[in-house]
């Protein structure tokens, strides 16, 4: 009824003020346009991609969490309050903060803490290896994650520096249900996973109204949130596809926030009146790989070729304009240790002459490339250069799954494609780009794009493994920055350019945090 | 001969060879079609989308796949560039004038497919009959019931993407009505006194067919090719558009918006000129299309 | 007086038998058609080489998490053992669960569906309402400058690709002259007001009484349904056009002039009489066609309608949901054309 009212006194003024009035939204709903058709799941054990994320990071709360309104500080106390590390530095002992809730009212104990986390490495879904590559697993999961009174113990299986873990925890696989309302609604022993998968049972700022896949979701704010109420009473994301058309909704007042607008419409949206764009660094790299298979992309004069057919600057400063800076590093800027050296450039003659070092001629080669346009530009604009080096680009373009598919089995030559980071440490792209420790195609190891490239990645392997457990930050800082110069010359993967978000919303809209390279959006402190 | 006796010769009450009777034929035909200018617009149209894509390299004023990024998304008129530029900085006019090569591709390809399977599957089973017939058209049904992009579009999904899997993706949605019209044809035509002669004279069913049914069905199926044309360069710039059809950097039309929809509220020009040009060539075919049914099959009901 | 009713007298005292034979095949023939259907999506589901495991699992997950997956949705087992377990599943009402929407298929379709049928619905309309008449008026006064206007927009909605079209009408109706509602179904504020009984968010707006649910909801559909209505147009309008000048060519309708019927009555009361079959035939066809062909404007007004359901499936391998949703399709279209055959069989002396 109340929604109704609402509604009708918002028409009605729309009505009452003309048509050459803007719509409006009320004053304390927040409206977000933004493409959600990648959400498949609300599991937090099951949850991996964006959309997914944004929805979880503002419904669970986990032991630590970040700020939106401070995220340069780090992780800060959560659910737990505090913690203190063994001596030899494999075991986290949590103590749970006194008096939270989950949206149930059921108290937030240990207990629910220690489900939460066994469950997901249990569940053993997709995002589970964040939590089980600290050695956890099915068997000993009742012993590793323990909890004991208002305590939580974790023992990890080697002295990991602590800030990975707990930057880890931070990821959406970390997010503590409500253990209770989750196992009654228990089917086959599947630990709520299927109601879970479109119910929720957090503690965060907001609960979950209604998910419409592929066309909106709705959440109400929590009033009891321990941060207090948040002031957007409600907040809806709708799924918007095009770009031009969250332009649209926004320049009409139909909406708050649009976040997937391509250069040219933040051009556009900001030459009319009240609205602004708000820049964020995200994690996110383009990036294209050259599969070790082939016999002439293995050779190492090749490979640097590569790295000079690609116009970084001439891309980021067309159409990826604002929302891509050059990145030649696999460690995105703002994460630690991240390299800043960026020593290649578009330089024709140059790959020539590696080319003809090498002893390769007439190259044709197969490009995959997602259905995505940015990427397919990217594509082209790598196409022509190549051409001009004489090396022949075919392009295949298909939807995601179906590109992924033939990655993964090695079946690419060249692979042009995006990473983003899935836990704010560098670990999670070193462990990945740096590291492969068994290159042989039985391995199988599909998850690691080092191995998808077939490319054994000499000592980098190892460096990894000793950056992951290095305890003093600044030694560790050193470390990747060790690593990456080693992979900026010798790896098969051109880097080419870090995500920038821009996020474009009303001027009134005030503290709208996308998350930044390192979490997710997050709604309870926008005002507006 | 002279033009005059040449028309005297076409034009005689009582030919003297079954050639010269055909042709007379065809030319009053032509002279019934020239009488609809709407369909000689639609011609000429075409006339020149021929032209234009066999001279294409003479025509184009830019390398269709030449990118300079400091000239992108240049409007109309500018410079050299007749039509502007795209994302990448590429001449539209001459991707445009390079398009219209794909486009007859896709539209002979598609001719020489969907007809002639659809000719084959309806006059058969129209001809034999029984558990044939029965079977032919319930496969024909299955692909009817299909709906036709989603069709199209599985077909490139299982395929890959490319221009000729769109073709024949496209094929395979446009068989059906062709093989349900030709079986319609072959029922009537099965029975007539004519067919039962030439039966009677010894020939086999597979002679009957090629000799004498399937030249009865042509003028009805040309008809209705022309007609379907407009259909089928839609649906390949469906495809296209939903980046199925063919691949980049090919300057195909149904692609060209799609990429050109993303600048639609300030850089109109680039998803608009392709899809004026599609507007423009489909409108052609219908028009000599309808034109045609006029004449080759006028109880559909013409305009003159 | 119209030879419909006069063959009709004869068709009642038919014996019921052949008229249940003919039921009972028509009935076997469709679903032996749905049959066919399921097993070449399945088939083509199953070589595609969209991988269906990992629109589950995802880019990042690990082979051993891949391989569970693989097992878990019957992957390993040959194609027919697959088909023949899904078939026993949908004979059983069961379409099984969306991996994109993680939910039952038949839910999804249930609240999909609706939004299609509201658009196809009001597109036929409008078709109807605009094309009859002036397929009418083309007839009557053929050859006339009426004629040609109707010939040459009637081709032109043939030749016009619609997503451009759609996008332009987006861009000046809804972006530059805010006439129109913009994409999707309803603004914002007025979702979930109105209680979901049929799904048309028009008619539950009616049901519910609330008009400004039912105006917000006009304002967004009217675009996107006149797209459609102008296609269903250019086809009614000319199959309206070609009965009409083969009934105004008839006897009767010469008969009718010299007893010196007035024009509007020889048009309308006889010969727009006589069509009445064929043109039902025609619009249960080009409504059938709507409901199928609506994939493209569905994505350029993001109308989450059926259309744009299955193909968003099938580019993600979410292949239940594009099982379901064909055969959903798939039936209805089939239905509806043999409703028209039926139609035009009971009514059409001429069709025998």
């Amino acid at each position: 009824m109340m929604k109704h009212l609402l509604a009708s006194a918002a028409f009605g003024i729309a009505v009452m003020s003309g048509p050459a009035a803007f719509a409006e939204t009320p004053p304390n709903m927040l409206v977000v346009a933004m493409r959600i058709d990648d959400m498949i799941t609300l599991d937090p054990a099951e949850s991996f991609e964006f959309a997914g994320g944004d929805v979880s990071r503002n419904i669970y709360m986990k032991l630590v969490n970040f700020d939106p309104l401070d995220l340069d500080a780090g992780f800060k106390p959560e659910i737990a309050e505090s913690w203190t590390i063994s001596e030899d530095g494999t075991q986290i002992t949590f103590t749970i903060a006194e008096g939270l809730k989950f949206h149930s009212g059921n108290p937030i104990t240990a207990e629910d803490v220690e489900f939460s986390l066994q469950r997901a490495v249990l569940l053993n879904k997709t995002p589970s290896f964040i939590l089980t590559q600290f050695g956890f697993n099915a068997d000993n999961v009742a012993e590793t994650i323990k909890a004991d009174g208002n305590t939580v113990t974790i023992t990890t299986d080697k002295p990991y520096a602590a800030s990975f873990v707990l930057n880890c925890l931070t990821a959406t696989i970390g997010g503590i249900v409500d253990k209770q309302l989750v196992m009654a609604n228990e089917v086959d022993g599947d630990m709520g996973n299927e109601w879970l998968k479109t119910n929720t049972a957090g503690s965060g700022a907001y609960s979950l109204a209604s998910w419409k896949p592929s066309d909106s979701v709705t959440l109400t704010a929590n009033a009891d949130y321990y941060r207090g109420a948040p002031a957007m009473k409600r907040v809806i994301i709708k799924h918007v596809q095009e770009s031009a058309s969250q332009r649209l909704q926004l320049e009409k007042g139909d909406i708050d926030v649009a976040r997937n607008l391509n250069p040219e419409d933040v051009a556009g949206v900001l030459k009319a009146d009240g609205v602004k764009v708000v820049d964020e660094l995200k994690g996110r790299l383009m990036y294209l790989s050259l599969n070790q298979s082939h016999p002439a992309l293995s050779k190492p004069e090749v490979r640097q070729a590569f790295k000079y057919l690609i116009d970084y600057e001439g891309m980021t400063n067309s159409f990826l304009k604002g929302q891509y800076t050059v990145q030649q590093n696999f460690l995105p800027q703002t994460y630690l240790g991240a390299s800043s050296e960026n020593p290649f450039s578009l330089d024709i003659e140059k790959a020539k002459a590696l080319l003809a070092e090498a002893g390769v001629d007439g190259l044709e080669l197969t490009v995959g490339v997602r259905e995505a346009q940015e990427r397919l530009e990217i594509a082209q604009s790598f196409q022509n250069n190549a051409a001009e080096a004489g090396i022949k680009l075919n392009l295949t373009v298909g939807t995601g799954k179906q590109i992924l598919g033939q990655y993964r089995a090695r079946e690419l030559d060249i692979y042009l494609g995006a990473w983003g980071p899935d836990y704010p440490d560098p670990h999670t792209n070193a462990g990945t780009f740096a590291f492969n420790p068994d290159n042989s195609l039985e391995a199988k190891a599909t998850g690691l794009l080092a191995w998808r490239n077939a490319w054994d990645t000499g000592g980098l392997t190892s460096k990894t493994a000793s950056a992951v457990i290095e305890n003093d930050t600044e030694k560790r800082a050193a470390l990747y920055d060790d690593i990456q110069a080693e992979f900026r010359e010798t790896s098969p993967f051109v880097i080419m350019a870090q995500q920038i978000e821009q996020n474009a919303m009303q001027d009134d809209v005030t503290n709208f945090s996308g998350g930044q390279a390192i979490t997710s959006a997050s709604y309870w402190q926008v005002t507006k | 001969m002279t033009d005059a006796t040449w028309k005297d010769w076409l034009l005689s009450d009582a030919p003297r060879s079954r050639g010269q009777a055909r042709l007379a034929g065809l030319y009053q035909g032509w002279l019934k079609l020239s009488r609809n200018w709407m369909a000689m617009v639609g011609l000429g149209i075409l006339v020149v989308l021929v032209m234009v894509a066999m001279f294409a390299p003479l025509l184009a004023p830019h390398d269709p796949f030449a990118q300079d990024l400091l000239l992108r998304l240049k409007p109309i008129g500018f410079e050299d560039h007749l039509l502007g530029t795209d994302s990448l900085g590429r001449d539209i006019l001459s991707r445009l004038i390079y398009g219209s090569r794909i486009t007859l591709y896709i539209v002979a390809l598609v001719t020489l497919i969907a007809p002639v399977v659809g000719l084959l599957v309806g006059t058969v089973a129209g001809y034999l009959g029984g558990f044939v017939d029965a079977t032919l058209m319930r496969i024909t049904d299955v692909f009817l019931a299909f709906p036709r992009l989603v069709l199209a579009l599985a077909f490139v999904a299982a395929l890959g993407a490319g221009i000729e899997n769109a073709v024949l993706a496209i094929s395979l949605t446009a068989w059906p009505p062709y093989a349900r019209m030709a079986r319609a044809e072959t029922l009537t035509i099965r029975n007539s006194d004519f067919i039962a002669a030439i039966r009677l004279q010894g020939a086999g069913p597979l002679r009957i067919l090629v000799k004498h049914i399937w030249p009865l069905c042509l003028s009805s199926l040309i008809v209705r090719i022309t007609l379907d044309m407009a259909g089928i360069i839609l649906a390949a710039a469906g495809l296209g558009f939903l980046g199925l059809g063919a691949q980049p950097p090919s300057p195909e039309w149904g692609a060209m918006i799609s990429e050109g929809r993303r600048f639609i509220l300030d850089h109109w020009w680039v998803a608009t000129l392709p899809g004026l040009a599609i507007f423009t060539v489909s409108l052609a075919f219908n028009l000599l299309g309808d034109g045609l049914r006029d004449v080759l099959d006028p109880k559909d009901g013409g305009s003159q | 007086m119209s030879q419909v009713d006069v063959s009709q007298g004869g068709r009642h005292l038919a014996p019921l038998l052949p008229k249940l034979m003919k039921a009972a095949s028509t009935v076997g023939s469709i679903a032996i058609t749905m049959l066919g259907l399921l097993f070449v999506t399945f088939v083509i589901g199953r070589v595609m080489p969209i991988d269906p495991v990992l629109a589950v699992v995802g880019e990042r997950a690990s082979q051993e998490v891949y391989d569970q997956v693989f097992i878990d949705m019957g992957l390993d087992r040959p194609i027919l053992v697959q088909f023949l377990y899904y078939l026993g599943d949908v004979l059983r009402g069961d379409f099984g669960d969306s991996v994109l929407t993680a939910r039952p298929v038949s839910q999804d379709i249930a609240r999909v569906f609706p939004a299609t049928m509201e658009l196809a619905t009001l597109g036929v309309v409008l078709g109807v309402v605009l094309g009859v008449p002036m397929g009418v008026a083309a007839a009557v006064f053929r050859g006339r400058l009426i004629d040609q206007i109707v010939r040459v927009l009637t081709l032109a909605g043939y030749s016009m690709p619609i997503f451009w079209l759609g996008m332009m009408g987006l861009l000046l109706f809804y972006g530059i002259l805010g006439w129109v509602g913009g994409p999707g179904r309803l603004d914002i504020f007025f979702e979930d007001i109105v209680p979901t009984v049929t799904g048309m968010i028009m008619v539950d707006s009616l049901i519910a009484g609330d008009w400004d649910v039912f105006a917000n909801a006009f304002s967004h559909i009217i675009l996107p349904a006149s797209l459609l209505g102008y296609y269903s147009l250019a086809y009614i309008a000319r199959m309206t056009r070609s009965f009409m000048l083969e009934q105004l060519s008839a006897e009767y309708i010469t008969a009718a002039r010299i007893k010196g019927l007035s024009e509007w009555q020889v048009v309308w009361r006889h010969a727009f009489r006589n069509i009445r079959v064929q043109l039902i035939t025609v619009i249960a066809l080009s409504y059938a066609n709507l409901l199928e062909g609506s994939v493209l404007t569905e994505i350029v007004f993001s109308w989450p309608g059926i259309g744009s359901y299955i193909t968003t499936a099938l580019l993600s391998a979410d292949m239940n949901a594009v099982l379901g949703g064909t055969v959903v399709v798939g039936l209805i279209f089939v239905c509806l054309n043999i409703l028209s055959d039926l139609l035009y069989r009971l009514f059409d002396p001429r069709a025998k």
